[in-house]
């Protein structure tokens, strides 16, 4: 669940888009020296985009008894490394924020910085530091601290913008973060299963691609088939 | 049991884990007492942010907007039709390479020149 439009002061919402305008350009900048470089890429970094679009849109119920969604973005980072995932996470995001009104334009760099920047680095992050547990294992922390951390940053902007009145910007983190990062924690816990199962068919079906992305080792091949 | 009937099996597995996940906050009655149960985790912040700040007022409002919770939740689905459309696509053709190049080997091997 994204910051909603027009719910960030004029002066953050400007803020956070100049932050997070550079990391687009780059990963746009990015994605098209690979897509030259490595025109055999297309497919699966369509299936990145797809696997991100599909879960953005699946609002799922979770224990604090509200609804949020995954974000889909484990899986490019992990795949494609984080600055392409930000050109396909904020693809994802401005459909949402012209056809669904959900999220908006005037937050869009907001949310671009949380959930197409910061998730898949922490996730790449998470998936390096765990890669020598097994690939699988590393690709379930990866996608599930780049689901987690998206919206423990939401909470940390919209405490920035609206602190409690009486226990300040912690005390506005702690209430924001109740609402989004406990909801979430749950259905971190499905975007990590997901994408490991994804990640199982395509190291069955697609290992030759997985080996060229350097996600797959060689050797690794073995036991997996 | 083969190596691909236990493949698919843990599969299938993981499917069953994440719907339980999914499940497990309705049958457990995680909404009850809310005034709406299960509404968005969003709504539930701007709930915080009015109060915090009682006076601030949204100063953009989103330039199409469904005219109906069934229309947003047409393109809701329209987005994950689409996504799982394009995923699917993806599996297949990743498939069939796979399947083709192995027939090709195995008849290159039969005829003897591989």
């Amino acid at each position: 669940m994204h910051i909603a439009e027009g719910y960030l002061p004029v002066s953050h919402a400007i803020a956070w888009s100049v932050a997070a305008a550079p990391f687009v350009v780059h990963g746009v900048v990015t994605l098209s020296r690979r897509v030259a470089a490595d025109p055999e890429s297309k497919l699966l970094l369509g299936a990145c985009g797809a696997f991100c679009f599909v879960l953005s849109a699946l609002k799922i119920p979770s224990v604090t008894g509200s609804c949020s969604h995954p974000t889909g973005t484990g899986l490019g980072a992990v795949l494609f490394r984080p600055p392409i995932m930000t050109v396909l996470g904020t693809i994802t995001l401005v459909f949402q924020a012209l056809l669904l009104a959900h999220g908006g334009l005037t937050t869009l760099g907001a949310n671009v910085f949380s959930m197409a920047v910061i998730g898949p680095w922490v996730g790449y992050g998470g998936y390096l530091l765990t890669r020598r547990l097994g690939l699988l294992p590393a690709v379930f922390a990866g996608a599930f601290a780049a689901d987690l951390v998206t919206y423990c940053v939401t909470s940390a902007q919209l405490a920035l913008a609206f602190p409690d009145p009486q226990g300040g910007f912690a005390g506005a983190l702690a209430k924001f973060g109740g609402v989004f990062a406990v909801t979430q924690l749950p259905l971190a816990v499905s975007e990590g299963l997901l994408t490991v199962l994804v990640v199982r068919l395509l190291r069955t079906s697609a290992a030759a691609d997985l080996i060229r992305l350097g996600v797959l080792r060689g050797r690794e091949k073995a036991v997996a088939s | 049991m083969s190596a691909r009937t236990r493949g698919g099996l843990i599969n299938l597995l993981i499917v069953l884990a994440v719907a339980a996940l999914a499940v497990a906050p309705l049958a457990m009655g995680a909404g009850d007492g809310e005034e709406e149960p299960f509404a968005g985790a969003d709504g539930r912040a701007e709930t915080v942010i009015a109060e915090h700040d009682p006076d601030y007022e949204p100063w953009f409002s989103p330039l199409y907007e469904p005219p109906s919770g069934e229309i947003e939740s047409a393109l809701f689905a329209l987005q994950a039709a689409l996504g799982a459309g394009v995923l699917g696509y993806c599996f297949g053709v990743v498939r069939t390479k796979r399947r083709l190049t192995a027939t090709q080997g195995a008849k290159r091997r039969a005829d003897g020149d591989g």
